[in-house]
This record gives structure tokens, sequence and C-alpha cells, in this order.
């Protein structure tokens, strides 16, 4: 799974007839600070997200098409959930786990977890980039 | 699934048996602003899609889905010709 902005949607009369009925997005996969890695896919909904909102994006065939629930259908990449937070470990956060203009005032601050630090394994398990396994 | 457009077509004599009779279309994926973005590829095609016509492709075993039950060996197929793409006001190449 990858963490994504939605960044428009599409729509298309001739298609393919898994894909009638279902939202079509166009989703920009994200690093962890928000900037843009590789290119901007295509996506079929099963969360009813909207634009500009941060998204669980799926590429595997068959977690796509058990989401939307159509099986043995061609669908390689699904949007599953929309991301309201996202907290590192190590006590930093990705750039855009604060919502614009900063936490609203006399809220808690945020979590720390020192005592956490990774030791065996330095890479975040977000960016890994490895194939997924079929 | 990505976007693309159709730029050419590839015809084959010698193929595997299966793949007879499918459309083999020379596609350039592209950004979000529908610049090109990296390399050309070849698709199979279930939409009848035209020379020029912006389209979404589906790469992996699921491309060869549409032709079931019929198995077809490909790896990247045409499933959708776009009408219209709904850029957000965020949106960036």
């Amino acid at each position: 799974m990858l963490i994504a902005r939605v960044i428009g949607d599409l729509t298309a009369t001739r298609k393919h007839p898994s894909h009638e009925g279902q939202k079509i997005l166009l989703v920009q996969p994200l690093e962890l600070d928000g900037r843009p890695r590789g290119n901007p896919a295509v996506a079929l909904d099963s969360v009813s997200a909207g634009i500009g909102d941060r998204v669980l994006l799926v590429q595997d065939g068959f977690a796509a098409m058990t989401s939307i629930g159509r099986p043995q259908s061609p669908i390689d990449m699904a949007v599953v959930g929309v991301v309201d937070l996202v907290e590192l470990v190590d006590g930093g956060r990705s750039a855009e786990s604060v919502p614009a203009g900063g936490l609203a005032p006399g809220s808690p601050p945020l979590r720390k977890h020192a005592k956490k630090k990774r030791t065996e394994q330095q890479s975040h398990p977000f960016e890994r980039d490895e194939p997924p396994v079929k | 699934m990505f976007l693309g457009r159709v730029i050419g077509r590839v015809w084959s004599t010698v193929k595997n048996p299966a793949l007879e009779s499918q459309r083999l279309l020379l596609v350039q994926p592209l950004g979000a602003g529908l610049q090109p973005s990296g390399k050309t590829l070849v698709c199979t095609d279930i939409t009848g899609a035209g020379a020029g016509e912006l389209i979404y492709w589906c790469r992996g075993r699921e491309s060869s889905f549409p032709f079931l039950p019929q198995e077809v060996p490909t790896d990247a197929t045409i499933v959708g010709i776009v009408d219209s793409v709904n850029l957000g006001k965020k949106a960036e190449g």
C-alpha cells in the first residue's frame, strides 16, 4: 500500500464493464514528506474519497479487485482508505500530518516516542521500495 | 491503471497463437498535466481506441482478465477511453 493524494477524477464512456458505476480517481503517490513519488496513477475508488484527500492506495490486483468487489476484472489499483494522520515512531511527523494552520490552541502536543528508537531496522517500512509479493 | 495516449500501432505476423486478432497499440504514458512521462509500451486493447486517443491502461496479470476464458499472454491492456480529466485545485504536473 502507498499513501497518495487524490488530484482529480476522470470520466470514460467506453471502458471495461467491470468499471461501470465506479468512481475513477487520479491519484499522485507521495513520499513521507509529501513530495510526489513517481507518476500519477488511475485508481478505482472503494471508499468515496474526494479530490484533495490523502488516501491509501493498493497496487496489487487481487487486493484492488476484492476491495471493489469485482473478481477477475482488469483492476490493478484501488483506493481503500482515507488517511487521517501519519505518525512516525521516532517522534517526527510527516509534513502534512498537522492540519493547515497548525494545531488548534489548547490541543495536546504531539506525542513523542523517544524510547522506541529503531536499531536493527533503520529504514522506515513506508520507504521500502520493493514490488508487492504476488 | 495509468493515463496514456495512443501514438501508434504494432503489426506482428509471427506471434503466440493466443495473440492472434488482438490489436497491439503503442502507448505513451502521461503525467497529470497530460505531458509525456516515461517510456512508450505496447498494449493489447479491449476498447477499440484509435490513434491519438487519451486512454487509461492496466498492467500486470489483471490485464489478461478481460479476455477470459481465452488466456492472452499480455501484461498491459487499454481498459478505457478517457472522455475528460478533472484536476482539483492542488493538481501539479
